[in-house]
């Protein structure tokens, strides 16, 4: 069996003209959880869609499963499981009549069996006669990860799998993902959260259709080489507007009481927060190690335009 | 709320209201095109297609004599703009089978020794089978021929037969009304009703079936699947067939039990051609879900259909009476088959063979629009 699930190679496709993914290059491993971060409308669904056919792409090649991802769409759909970012289950039908119709269109054998343990293994058992349309978010997404496993995929395609989810169920969410993986499942997540990030072996980030970096995730603040500043004190407004407009700054975020100021240039950091100090004596100024949530809010905030 | 509440009004808001709403109708071109479209159809159906004052009505004639006032007659038909002379039998079974399988609504007979019993004063018989399973384009024309008639025989009654021109004509006009000798519309009006109401439901219902999927998201998991574009076609219309079959079942229980409808022909003939209707019309639905982009559209694109499909297929007036390029609309929809098929099965005593020439158009329409429908789906989301 082939080591590599996913291997493709120079996708594009654009809509109306505009090029939403710019030769895409992705490999993951067996049984990995690659996490897949970028700003919104930076093309992760549309390159999780050419992954397992929903869209063609216009250049590239790959293999996912070692079967052609121009070709055999067909056969690939059949050992893939794919959540969509919005919902996409029937609201109409119940909770069971879903997973059943799920589990007759890949042909399953034991349907009612399969059936039942999922639900099960969902805590839904009781409520199996309930209207899909009725549960609430958060277990609208555990019916949908639930009805993307029935046919026990090799590779698990979720798209923003936790959006709009309370914490407790995306915990036991990650959870969930963290046992398919041991048992071999390889998972490529879409992700806004930095929690969900940190827990990926790997990250490849997207911006602007283009991948910017593709890391273990262990490896990526030292890629990156972001150096922090932190200020504190009062008035910590004004401190924050004027780091915001000083060259070097290339993120401010704010904790609580303090502000955590960020850039890949130490010298010119420094500089603007000394300026700032002399300009506000009231604040205190200490260098800090940036770590994930700094690199993480960097990633996200779409700073990455010049990278590389 | 009271009443001064209720009357609150901002100007300026209802501006911001009115310019959304603007906007909105603008960004949904196929609903604005049908709004724009839909006057100047009705305006072209009704206004040139549909003559409620049938002419060029088909007939045959079958002349069993050949002489001087029978030929002045033949012409004076064919000059006629009432009825369209489309053949002349030479025996009595050529012109039976025509206006049984409706490709004339008139036989016209004139039997033999005509011109000398007519000589003699003996008023011989000008015998007229009219089909009256479609009641309304048979009693217009009826008169038509009687003053056909008289209009080509008086320039003959001239000098030594002057005598004929007095008093009552010297002939008699008999009219058989077939298949509804009675004349009653119900008879017309009720087996074409099934196919009006199959076209609305069957059509409407299907339309709706993908573009449902597509509004609400769930077509992205459906397409994730490894589920065929045939599969989802026969999967989702055949459910519908089955409600095809009770409203066919219902209409033709209330047509015998409350309209008392003889069914004369072949049950099986109808069988099929019900079956084969019911399939184009739900593969008609389905080609539209495959285009319209919202259930509105689809609804449109469904009454848009569904106008043709009453005005143009002889349902509210007689097909033949109507122009070429309308007819040619007409025979591309389904429905007009299958009116002329209902109509010859249930009132006509026809069979399989008597309706071959409007089933196989059925059948290749089905074909077509199957192909159409399954070439339009879209198996990716691109």
């Amino acid at each position: 069996m082939s080591e590599t699930v996913i291997d493709v190679r120079g996708l594009t496709k654009s809509f109306g003209g505009r090029k939403v993914v710019d030769n895409f290059d992705l490999k993951v491993p067996r049984g990995a959880i690659y996490g897949f971060l970028g700003p919104n409308g930076s093309g992760k669904t549309t390159t999780i869609r050419m992954v397992c056919g929903l869209l063609k792409p216009e250049s590239g090649a790959g293999e996912v499963l070692g079967l052609d991802v121009l070709k055999e769409s067909l056969k690939i759909k059949e050992r893939v499981g794919y959540m969509t970012q919005k919902f996409s289950l029937y609201e109409d039908l119940s909770i069971r009549e879903n997973l059943e119709f799920i589990a007759r269109l890949y042909g399953l054998d034991r349907r009612v069996e399969r059936v039942d343990r999922a639900l099960e293994d969902l805590g839904l058992s009781e409520r199996q006669a309930q209207l899909a349309g009725k549960l609430s978010g958060g277990w609208k997404q555990r019916l949908a990860l639930a009805a993307c496993m029935i046919h026990e995929p090799e590779l698990l395609l979720l798209d923003e799998p936790t959006a709009g989810v309370d914490p407790k169920a995306r915990r036991d969410f990650w959870d969930a993902i963290r046992r398919y993986s041991a048992q071999g499942v390889t998972t490529l997540v879409s992700t806004h959260y930095m929690d969900e990030a940190v827990q990926c072996d790997s990250i490849a980030y997207i911006a602007y259709g283009k991948k910017l970096i593709d890391s273990p995730t262990a490896e990526i603040p030292k890629q990156i080489g972001l150096h922090g500043w932190r200020v504190a004190g009062r008035p910590l407004q004004q401190a924050q507007e004027m780091l915001e407009q000083s060259p070097g700054v290339d993120l401010v975020a704010r904790f609580g009481a303090e502000i955590h100021a960020c850039g890949k240039d130490a010298a010119a950091l420094e500089r603007a927060v000394r300026a700032v100090k002399q300009a506000q004596p009231h604040v205190a100024i200490e260098p800090i190690e940036a770590g994930f949530e700094e690199i993480f809010i960097y990633l996200m905030s779409g700073a990455m335009d010049n990278f590389q | 709320m009271n009443l001064p509440n209720l009357l609150d009004l901002s100007w300026a808001r209802v501006f911001a209201v009115f310019l959304k709403e603007l906007v909105q109708m603008r960004r949904d071109r196929p609903t604005f095109a049908i709004m724009i479209m839909m006057p100047v159809m009705q305006l072209v159906l009704f206004g040139y297609a549909i003559n409620t004052d049938p002419r060029y009505l088909p007939a045959v004639v079958e002349m069993r004599e050949d002489g001087p006032m029978t030929r002045a007659f033949l012409a004076s038909l064919r000059a006629s703009t009432f009825v369209d002379i489309v053949a002349v039998a030479r025996t009595a079974d050529e012109g039976e089978a025509m206006l049984r399988s409706g490709e004339a609504n008139f036989l016209i007979s004139i039997p033999e020794g005509f011109e000398r019993r007519l000589v003699r004063g003996e008023r011989p018989q000008i015998l007229i089978a009219a089909d009256a399973s479609d009641p309304v384009a048979a009693g217009g024309a009826l008169g038509a021929i009687e003053r056909v008639a008289q209009s080509a025989f008086a320039p003959e009654f001239e000098g030594s037969l002057s005598y004929l021109a007095q008093g009552p004509p010297p002939y008699e006009i008999v009219v058989h009304r077939r298949y509804n000798p009675a004349g009653v519309t119900a008879f017309n009006i009720v087996p074409a009703l099934l196919g009006v109401i199959l076209t609305m439901t069957m059509v409407m219902i299907t339309s709706i079936a993908l573009t449902r999927e597509t509004e609400r998201g769930t077509m992205e998991n459906l397409l994730a699947t490894p589920v065929r574009p045939l599969e989802v076609m026969i999967g989702k219309t055949t459910p519908y067939v089955f409600v095809g079959a009770i409203q066919v079942a219902i209409v033709l229980i209330v047509a015998t039990l409350l309209f008392r409808i003889p069914f004369t022909g072949s049950f099986l003939a109808f069988l099929i051609a019900v079956t084969l209707f019911i399939l184009a019309n739900l593969m008609l639905g389905y080609l539209i879900s495959t285009v319209a982009r919202t259930q509105m559209q689809a609804m449109q694109m469904t009454f848009f259909i569904f106008l043709p499909s009453i005005l143009l297929s002889g349902f509210m007036f007689p097909f033949a009476a109507m122009p070429a390029w309308a007819q040619a609309i007409g025979e591309a929809l389904p429905i007009t088959h299958f009116l002329r098929i209902v109509r010859e099965v249930v009132l006509k005593e026809a069979g399989l063979a008597d309706i071959a020439g409007d089933l196989w158009p059925l059948a290749l329409i089905l074909v077509v629009l199957a192909t159409l429908a399954l070439l339009r789906f879209r198996r990716t989301l691109d």
